[in-house]
């Protein structure tokens, strides 16, 4: 991936996230949430990760980002705009994100090499990502998958339970 | 070319921008984007280690991530909804009734 399109895409990723999480209205910060998911499925592609860039834009941004706005417009929160955007205790959840930041990176020095697996670029390339990944992820992964199913289900369910009018 | 080290520094920071966010709004639905702004982090990490490393596992661990992540969104806003029936207040210092 070339430096340029790189360092775009980090810029912009990081400026977006930022700008969405101190904006005091929150359709705003949806909107430049979903902008921002663009951004990391293009470096999703530009990874060679073609059908997870897709799910990221149908999954995140289609309905994630959607059912947040919908949400939020349902809610009518005029009031929440008026209120102290940050904590008191703001220079103290700074210092830990950054004590956090400095611990981690002590150690990614240590993490970064691995066994190499089977499935190089040309591999992927010449049988497609997403025929190599449902290959993967229903003959090793098919377990997880139905679990993934069911969580699904739990949250349809639970949803609902959890969101409809009490009846009487 | 663009080592690996510089997307574990993108993934690092944006997990950050994350934290911050989740600790310092009040605003409940402020906190669950900032929620799903780590875990998007941890998914860039994830697709950037499968690059590099030539292996397709990353991937499919990001495809369940994203799997929770749907489901997480779904139910805490179906809480939110619930909260805010009873309470009509999204911010998260006022909810103080299980306070020991």
């Amino acid at each position: 991936m070339n430096e340029i399109l790189f360092g775009y895409l980090s810029f912009a990723i990081l400026a977006l996230s930022i700008a969405a999480i101190t904006r005091k209205n929150p359709v705003h910060a949806v909107l430049l949430m979903i902008v921002m998911f663009f951004h990391l499925a293009t470096m999703y592609l530009a990874l060679g990760a073609e059908f997870l860039a897709a799910v990221q834009i149908m999954v995140y941004a289609g309905a994630i980002m959607v059912l947040f706005l919908f949400v939020v417009l349902v809610l009518n929160i005029r009031e929440e705009e008026k209120g102290e955007r940050f904590a008191s205790g703001w220079p103290l959840g700074i210092s830990l994100a950054a004590g956090l930041l400095i611990l981690i990176l002590i150690i990614t020095d240590k993490v970064l090499t691995g066994r190499q697996g089977q499935f190089t670029q040309a591999v992927i390339l010449q049988e497609t990502h997403t025929k190599a990944i449902g290959k993967l992820l229903y003959t090793q992964y098919v377990f997880p998958f139905e679990v993934a199913s069911l969580i699904l289900l739990v949250a349809i369910v639970g949803a609902i339970v959890l969101a409809k009018k009490r009846l009487g | 070319m663009v080592s690996l080290q510089w997307y574990v520094w993108l993934s690092l920071t944006l997990f950050m921008v994350g934290v911050f966010g989740f600790l310092t709004r009040r605003n409940i639905i402020m906190m669950f984007l900032s929620i799903e702004i780590m875990l998007n982090a941890v998914n860039l990490s994830l697709v950037s280690f499968s690059h590099f490393l030539n292996d397709l596992r990353g991937n499919i661990i990001v495809f369940f991530v994203i799997t929770v992540a749907a489901a997480e969104a779904a139910i805490g806003l179906a809480i939110l909804i619930a909260l805010f029936r009873n309470r009509a207040s999204a911010n998260v210092d006022e909810l103080k009734e299980m306070k020991g």
